[in-house]
């Protein structure tokens, strides 16, 4: 019965790391400029988990299958004092490994947060609210308009709470249910939130980040294939989270200009 | 016996009286100035809706017609209508369709039964913000029947989606039976009004409500009409 266990154990473990050494699930093509230093980083560490898993487990296997055959009046191995020396050998071994992952996988995140956006990034705002992201370009004259959450009017397609009225710069801010951004160029994304938290996840884009209502968070990317991408909402936020998302359309320079133009046309 | 019978023919000549001597009040709704312009909604949340809509509709908050007509007024007698309290049996829909509230504002009387139907191939989570009526919010799965509720208190009720931002409508709760909502080109009529003084009020929801006051003397038209003065933004 005991060798049945272990062998079981074995070939679950064995399974399990299959389609993950396959890579049959793998994430889709990525589309950034940051996202190769993230896929590297995934790597490393499935590698690196994966390893100590199988090792762990065959282990295991190993040690059932060695005791299966004990019989009831066999005397159980003691460890008089404890097993320090193993404690710490296995503490230092699992803090090294996951500090290392930690040091090297900071290169990959800090350069999509921590460093500042390029000069002639491309700013967009991203607005999520239940249930749906909404997004807004300066237009012409390069300044977005004033919020004022007191003036949001969904019903006239004032998601944002603009007052043309009384403020110039907000006339011209060109408001879209999709997010249009030119190939190759940076991408400097101001993300508000309009009531609860949210997230913005493009798996292409190897981009996952939380709206927090009260706090205007910046993050940056530069899209390098044209195509349309899907962006979901990744953060539960009430009752028609399942049906937030929106569009990523990412287009030739011209068709993004054409694209701005028809817009303000509107 | 005798008594009764005469009692039953004055009831009669009431009754033909009022009939014979129905007035109506009929006129136009239009507005000055130029109203802003209506943009076209991005449906692209939700394919299934808009797909429906080969061309965008937009925001209906002002819609327009020719020779400067103002439609979605709603237009009623605010006071000395004959039949107050009266409340009809039939229900009134509100349909959603096409990610869209149709009709865009429906009127009714307190208490009137009010049907919500989901023709959609999505989920809609309706949700009138009542502030005088009791305020609820109540989703609606296709394929689910229709949800039946009633307002007890007159009041103008903006409706918007919970799921869907950019859906948006209007109840307009009346104690009168005798309303109308101003269609394409302005137009309006309120007929079988008996004799007396009325106050006719018409109701926009950007630009606000307008009131007149006629007498109807007899078996006529009156002629009244609403210019509204339209905002920019």
């Amino acid at each position: 019965m005991g060798k049945i266990f272990a062998v079981t154990i074995a070939i679950i473990a064995i399974l399990s790391a299959i389609p993950i050494v396959m890579n049959y699930w793998g994430p889709p093509a990525d589309i950034s400029t940051h996202g190769s230093a993230i896929d590297e980083q995934m790597h490393e560490t499935m590698w690196e988990a994966g390893v100590s898993f199988l090792a762990a487990q065959l282990v295991l296997a190993l040690f059932v299958w060695q005791f299966a055959g004990r019989g009831k009046n066999d005397k159980l191995k003691t460890f008089p004092g404890g097993a320090k020396g193993l404690v710490i050998a296995a503490f230092l071994l699992v803090g090294t490994e996951i500090l290392a992952l930690g040091v090297i996988g900071q290169k990959a995140w800090a350069t999509v947060y921590f460093a500042a956006p390029d000069k002639d990034a491309l700013t967009i705002q991203a607005q999520a609210g239940q249930f749906a992201f909404y997004f807004r370009y300066p237009g012409p004259d390069g300044k977005f308009g004033t919020l004022h959450p007191d003036k949001i009017d969904e019903g006239n397609q004032n998601f944002f709470g603009l007052d043309p009225e009384n403020d110039v710069a907000s006339r011209d801010d060109i408001v879209a249910g999709e997010l249009a951004v030119p190939v190759n160029r940076q991408i400097n994304l101001l993300m508000h939130s309009k009531d609860v938290g949210h997230s913005f996840y493009v798996r292409e884009l190897r981009i996952q980040q939380d709206f927090v209502p009260g706090l205007d968070l910046a993050v940056h990317f530069t899209a390098t294939k044209t195509g349309q991408y899907e962006i979901v909402c990744t953060q539960l936020c009430g009752l028609g989270h399942y049906n937030m998302k929106a569009y990523l359309n990412v287009l030739s320079q011209e068709d993004f200009d054409k694209w701005l133009k028809d817009k303000a046309a509107q | 016996m005798r008594t009764k019978q005469t009692l039953l023919a004055l009831l009669m000549l009431l009754v033909c009286s009022s009939l014979m001597f129905a007035g109506t009040v009929s006129g136009k709704v239009t507005y000055t100035g130029t109203p802003a312009k209506q943009k076209p909604i991005d449906m692209g949340k939700e394919p299934s809706c808009a797909k429906q809509h080969p061309t965008p509709v937009t925001n209906e908050t002002v819609v327009t017609g020719p020779n400067n007509a103002l439609e979605n007024v709603v237009v009623y007698v605010s006071s000395g209508a004959p039949d107050d309290g009266q409340v009809p049996a039939q229900a009134v829909t509100f349909e959603q369709k096409g990610c869209q509230y149709l009709p865009h504002v429906l009127p009714m009387h307190v208490n009137q039964e009010l049907k919500i139907t989901n023709d959609d191939q999505t989920s809609h989570n309706i949700h009138p913000l009542a502030k005088v009526n009791r305020e609820w919010n109540k989703s609606q799965p296709p394929g689910t029947p229709p949800i039946s509720e009633k307002y007890d208190k007159p009041e103008f009720i903006s409706v918007k989606c919970n799921v869907h931002p950019w859906m948006h409508g209007y109840f307009a709760v009346l104690t009168t039976n005798h309303y109308d909502v101003s269609k394409g080109g302005g137009d309006f009529k309120l007929p079988n009004l008996p004799p007396g003084k009325y106050t006719i009020t018409a109701w926009h929801e950007d630009y606000g409500t307008q009131t007149a006051d006629v007498t109807i003397t007899g078996n006529e038209t009156k002629d009244v009409n609403f210019t509204f003065k339209a905002k920019a933004y």
